[in-house]
């Protein structure tokens, strides 16, 4: 039962992990390019939910505020790739790399310019109540992570495969200029796919702040959840899911069972094990490119 | 403007273009010896804190500016080279020994490190150094017995055959030996540069294909670039651990990593200037912030993460408009100069390239 226990709550904080690897594996998918800034989306997008949320601030209701921050950091996210990233357009994708890494200091210090640097929590009708079943206790949250993201994952990845635009997205990443020739308004599709990933991370920010405390260097969290999509094979979609959970679960056991300083130890081990034997992640994508 | 007049095959490999950039940095080298002499112990610090960077950027450099590989966990082997040196010293062995030991042993654990890694491009081998810069910490606190944990070692003060030198009471001594250790690193890269490891290492980093093609071997080739980086940032690691006079798991911390990157591209990748000009961006860039908070009145508080932030925006700006960092600018405005009236601005256009993934699926 303990482990049936630490299994359920290592799920629901794994999805919190695959929400925002999500939004990782968004952006390599259509554009190639790691933002790794995208902790600290997911940060802003929670700080913006509870500015407009919480008593002390606009006090609006939650079910009004969540939308509307999940909207503000779509265009956030679609604004920052029209002035930001387009003109890098073109050039290596370490650059991006580094640009994004400088992007994330430069959000997390406007997060805490504005809502300064203490913890605080989403006021979220969510964070109430738990759900006993059969001797697992079960918070309300941690259900709406673990239901949301599976929606999310699912709705995402048809998405990809099923709609025009999905499918132009793929085409755009996976050869720009048959991509071009073939009508698609490359730079544009860029840009819609920022503000999706901007909206995933608004999500993942908001449940995660109805999870627990937040604070301006919660988007470090980033870290964990890029090598959560790394360890599920960086550009696949249900990978991301994957690597977010098994990341999750290995870490409350890990606690649980091993010596204390190896259990933090245990999800970047994990990583690199991966990166040895399977370099590619779990569910590859990649095939020895052929000259 | 001046006009290189090539008579041999040889020219192209000088140390030296010409008479007249020796002459440059001779003068350099006079002034950087005379430094002591000019400077308080306040700017005398400040500038070794440069150099100490600089080689660390140097490290760096070769890996990502001449190889072509990002690497964002250089703190662990900064991290190596400081308690391999301090523990060697502390085993009795003397300095002279114990500090290019650790150099050599930082270089050799990085190559370990670099065989698999070598396997993965661009963001996986990324992810990678940052898991072993995560790694570091833990590590260094598992090894409690060796590394002293959380509570940190001191460095002893360093004796070269009875001659001591201590950081904080002789600081023009410690400025000698930071300013050989540089003058040593430069030359090396400079001189790596001029060889065929060198030019198989910009292959690499230009064309994998093409470099097979011309008989390099890549994995080798990528894994000793690797472990020569390690080890030139194993020394800066050892020279930081006596510049700070204290250090524990938390000092070379992944923050670490990620500066040093942005530093070599703030200063200008591939070029050895450029971890010059980015170790001076990053040295000075606390104290020239704190001046301009007391200039518009600020209390005195530090403001949390505006370091990091104006640093980011900093970066961002070089990015987006100078991506040669401020070496490429120097080079267009000399080249500007040289030929003047005829430089172009076409002259240095980047050439822009369509993405092709490797993704099949």
């Amino acid at each position: 039962m303990d482990q049936l226990q630490l299994l359920v709550s290592g799920l629901a904080n794994g999805c919190v992990y695959g929400l925002i690897a999500l939004g990782f594996v968004l952006i390599y998918k259509a554009t190639e390019a790691v933002n790794f800034a995208q902790g600290d989306f997911m940060m802003l997008g929670a700080f913006v939910a509870l500015g407009l949320t919480n008593a002390e601030y606009m006090a609006l209701p939650f079910w009004l505020a969540a939308p509307l921050s999940i909207l503000v950091m779509a265009v956030l996210g679609y604004l920052l790739d029209l002035l930001v990233l387009r003109r890098l357009f073109g050039q290596s994708q370490i650059a991006v790399v580094i640009l994004t890494i400088a992007l994330g200091f430069v959000i997390r210090f406007v997060a805490g310019a504005i809502w300064g640097h203490e913890p605080q929590t989403l006021q979220s009708p969510l964070s109430q109540g738990d759900i006993s079943l059969g001797g697992v206790v079960l918070s309300v949250v941690d259900l709406a992570v673990i239901v949301v993201t599976v929606l999310l994952t699912i709705t995402l990845y048809q998405f990809f495969q099923r709609t025009r635009l999905g499918l132009a997205m793929q085409a755009a990443s996976q050869n720009q200029m048959a991509a071009y020739v073939m009508g698609i308004p490359v730079k544009r599709v860029q840009g819609l796919i920022w503000g999706i990933s901007g909206a995933t991370a608004a999500v993942a920010g908001i449940l995660f702040a109805s999870k627990g405390a937040m604070d301006p260097n919660a988007g470090l969290l980033g870290i964990k959840a890029f090598a959560a999509a790394v360890i599920g094979g960086f550009g696949s979609l249900p990978g991301a899911l994957v690597g977010g959970l098994i990341v999750g679960v290995i870490e409350p056991f890990a606690a649980r069972y091993l010596a204390a300083g190896y259990s933090q130890i245990a999800p970047y081990a994990l990583l690199l094990a991966v990166l040895v034997f399977r370099p590619h992640g779990l569910i590859s994508q990649t095939r020895m490119k052929k000259v | 403007m001046r006009i290189q007049f090539k008579t041999s095959y040889d020219h192209d490999m000088r140390l030296f273009p010409d008479a007249w950039t020796a002459c440059v940095y001779g003068a350099l080298m006079v002034v950087m010896v005379l430094l002591p002499v000019l400077l308080d112990e306040f700017f005398l610090g400040e500038i070794t804190n440069v150099l100490i960077w600089a080689i660390g950027g140097l490290g760096l450099m070769l890996l990502t500016g001449q190889s072509g590989q990002a690497s964002l966990g250089h703190a662990a082997f900064l991290a190596m080279g400081c308690y391999s040196n301090t523990i060697l010293i502390e085993q009795g062995l003397p300095f002279v020994i114990a500090f290019p030991l650790a150099g050599v042993l930082t270089g050799l654990f990085g190559m370990v490190i670099a065989i698999p890694a070598i396997r993965l491009h661009g963001i996986y081998l990324a992810m990678a150094t940052i898991a072993v810069s995560v790694l570091a910490d833990d590590v260094i606190v598992l090894l409690e017995p060796w590394t002293g944990g959380v509570s940190g070692k001191f460095p002893e003060p360093i004796v070269i055959f009875g001659f001591e030198i201590e950081r904080w009471s002789q600081p023009g001594r410690f400025y000698y030996l930071v300013l050989a250790v540089t003058v040593i690193s430069t030359l090396f890269y400079r001189n790596l540069l001029r060889a065929p490891m060198g030019r198989a290492f910009a292959a690499v980093r230009d064309s994998e294909v093409s470099a097979t093609a011309l008989g390099v071997h890549i994995p080798r080739t990528k894994a000793i670039a690797f472990g020569l980086s390690c080890m030139i940032t194993g020394w800066a690691g050892a020279l930081m651990g006596y510049h700070a006079g204290t250090f524990n798991n938390e000092t070379f911390s992944l923050v670490i990593s990620i500066t040093l990157l942005m530093m070599i591209v703030i200063g200008g990748l591939g070029s050895i200037h450029g971890a010059f000009l980015g170790a001076a961006v990053v040295a000075f860039l606390p104290q020239a912030l704190s001046m301009t908070t007391d200039l518009f009145g600020g209390s005195g508080v530090a403001i949390p993460g505006l370091e990091t932030g104006v640093f980011g925006l900093i970066l961002i700006l070089f990015i987006l408009f100078e991506p040669t960092g401020i070496y490429g600018r120097w080079l267009k405005i000399r080249t500007w100069f040289e030929l003047f009236p005829f430089a172009r601005k076409a002259m240095f256009r980047r050439q822009k390239s369509y993405l092709k993934t490797e993704r099949l699926r």
